[in-house]
């Protein structure tokens, strides 16, 4: 109505709708980024701008007090020739990711299955289990490994009661490994809950025509659920192996990286370089390498899931 | 049949409970362990039960160390993690309703920009981040906590926000701009009080995380009168390096508080955000 309105003689010309339509485009257009903005903002002024900058200070020497010195690769070549500290993270985080991310997806897959029995009380336990996850990641909770783990702590109390030996669980790096792996896999719970979401969306009629068919309830289970279940562990196992990369309070807070840096995980190193030592150029060079790492284990699972995941 | 039901039944049950128990067994040791006498503490280490009850390690916790109270540390965390839910409700529902509803030039190329940022690792930020809030002299202050959280900073919540607008049925915006209403009309008076409940699921994630948070305050937060419970709770640790345990745990306990609180009261949203969209 407004359009012909515009027009003196009343008629409507294609390129006057053209023209109101383009205008219109443009509104709308501006009104879309007016309303992404806050975003937009925060993409390129707190994310794409300050990784091209890390990626410039990676290829520097740069201690915050004097400018930084341009030394081309050195920080590269220097991290994996000489800096032993740096292997040692190395072997601790993909250790420590390679054991506790299986372990972690193994129980919560596990219990997800047993839930979904449909057996009475279920959600109450689930929301037991869940709340690990929700709090595992406090320095509350780290206090508390640190008691529980200590020389006169919980756990060595019921070993000495038992009659066995105590363990010196911050003195031995494969328990104090093994402290913080059980700390990771106790968090189980969120990952339990998204297998339950898929469990409950396998359709009836899969299990109902294998029956049919005269399989029995293991048959059903690998013919059925684990194929119709392997996008959701897909997922899992995506998310889960990035966030083990990147952990850092637990580490940080209940071993410290010891005992002689056995558990000195990569986000730790990578924090005491930058926040400690104040060597900004060689973290940028680590922060980069750790993003080449976790880039290239997505890509990794996501090339292989062409072979195990099932999607219809 | 029946026979074997039941049998499966008590197998079942028994391993359940069980494992309930050890699961929470961290968390019961935690707030029992609080309440024990000094004396206790170790000699009865693993008990979950203290033999004299001991409330005196709250009040005692809570006067700090270095003359800076858990009353400062809590006002803190409660100003950092209050501006971060407003601040993350505000920018994400708006720039959420931008991408699902909205025609606009790149439109494609800035979502797969805001996918790709969902999965990206925070240490590839952290030093340029804080050079940056380092030249605007926002280091030691609460801004680098809560200015992120203006802008965006949890893709995530973005991301669950707009499949909860694709959710909600176009004519209801085309009715409304039909009726002479804006885009942002549409969009707060409309969309908004639909999305409660997203809102709500993201409001709640945004106070645990911001909550729990550590290592944001690690790095900017240095006088002791601005720490945030976590930080706060960390340097009490050192302060008090393994002499006193029961006021520590005390603090410890309490620092949960506020999440159990709200995991009791809203944990139908908390199962079915992580169900739906997969976040932690």
């Amino acid at each position: 109505m407004k359009s012909n309105q515009a027009l003196e003689d009343g008629r409507v010309t294609p390129e006057f709708v053209e023209n109101e339509r383009k205008k219109r485009n443009r509104r709308e257009s501006l009104t879309g980024y007016a309303m992404i903005s806050p975003w937009l903002i925060g993409f390129f002024g707190l994310i794409i701008g300050p990784m091209i900058y890390s990626f410039i200070l990676s290829f520097t020497d740069y201690d915050m007090l004097s400018a930084p010195q341009w030394i081309g690769v050195s920080n590269y070549v220097e991290l994996f020739t000489n800096d032993p500290r740096f292997i040692k993270s190395l072997q601790a985080t993909l250790t420590f990711v390679a054991i506790a991310i299986p372990l972690k997806l193994a129980f919560s897959l596990f219990l997800a299955l047993l839930f979904n029995t449909g057996r009475k009380g279920s959600g109450m336990f689930t929301t037991i289990y869940y709340v690990p996850s929700i709090i595992g990641g406090s320095v509350a909770i780290s206090v508390v490994w640190r008691q529980m783990f200590g020389r006169d702590g919980a756990v060595n109390t019921v070993l000495d009661a038992w009659g066995l030996n105590t363990i010196s669980f911050f003195g031995n790096s494969t328990a104090a490994m093994s402290i913080l792996i059980i700390l990771i896999v106790w968090q189980f719970g969120a990952p339990m809950i998204i297998f339950l979401a898929g469990l409950r969306q396998i359709p009836q009629d899969l299990y109902e025509a294998a029956s049919v068919d005269g399989a029995g309830t293991i048959r059903k289970f690998m013919k059925v659920t684990i194929p119709m279940l392997t996008p959701i562990i897909f997922f899992n196992l995506v998310m889960e192996t990035i966030n083990g990369f990147m952990t850092f309070t637990q580490a940080f807070l209940v071993t410290g990286g010891g005992p002689r840096d056995s558990t000195l995980f990569y986000a730790v190193y990578l924090y005491e370089v930058a926040f400690e030592f104040l060597n900004m150029g060689y973290a940028s060079a680590m922060a980069w390498i750790l993003l080449v790492i976790i880039g290239a284990f997505t890509l990794l699972i996501f090339k292989s899931s062409t072979f195990w995941v099932h999607y219809d | 049949m029946n026979q074997r039901t039941k049998l499966s039944d008590i197998i079942y049950y028994s391993f359940v409970i069980a494992f309930s128990f050890l699961m929470l067994y961290p968390i019961l040791w935690m707030f029992g362990t609080s309440l024990k006498p000094e004396t206790e503490v170790f000699a009865n280490a693993a008990s979950l039960i203290p033999v004299d009850w001991d409330w005196l390690n709250y009040p005692e916790g809570w006067e700090g160390f270095g003359g800076v109270g858990f009353d400062v540390f809590f006002r803190n965390s409660l100003f950092v993690t209050g501006s971060v839910v407003i601040g993350s409700l505000l920018s994400c529902s708006i720039v959420a309703y931008g991408f699902a509803r909205i025609k606009f030039r790149f439109r494609k190329i800035l979502f797969a920009c805001l996918i790709s940022t969902v999965l990206l690792p925070i240490q590839i930020i952290l030093v340029p981040q804080y050079l940056l809030f380092q030249q605007l002299n926002w280091v030691n202050t609460f801004y680098p906590l809560i200015v992120p959280h203006f802008l965006g900073g949890t893709p995530f919540f973005i991301f669950l926000l707009i499949q909860f607008i694709r959710g909600i049925p176009r004519e209801l915006d085309e009715a409304a701009i039909i009726d002479g209403c804006s885009r942002f009309g549409v969009f707060w008076r409309i969309v908004l009080p639909l999305l409660k409940p997203a809102l709500v699921t993201v409001a709640i994630f945004a106070f645990m995380w911001s909550w729990d948070d550590f290592l944001t305050p690690l790095i900017y937060l240095n006088s002791v009168e601005i720490q945030t419970v976590s930080l706060g709770l960390r340097n009490f640790m050192d302060a008090e390096a393994g002499t006193s345990w029961g006021p520590l745990l005390a603090m410890s306990s309490l620092s949960l508080l506020p999440q159990f609180i709200l995991f009791l009261f809203f944990q139908r949203y908390l199962v079915e955000g992580i169900s739906t969209t997969g976040i932690k």
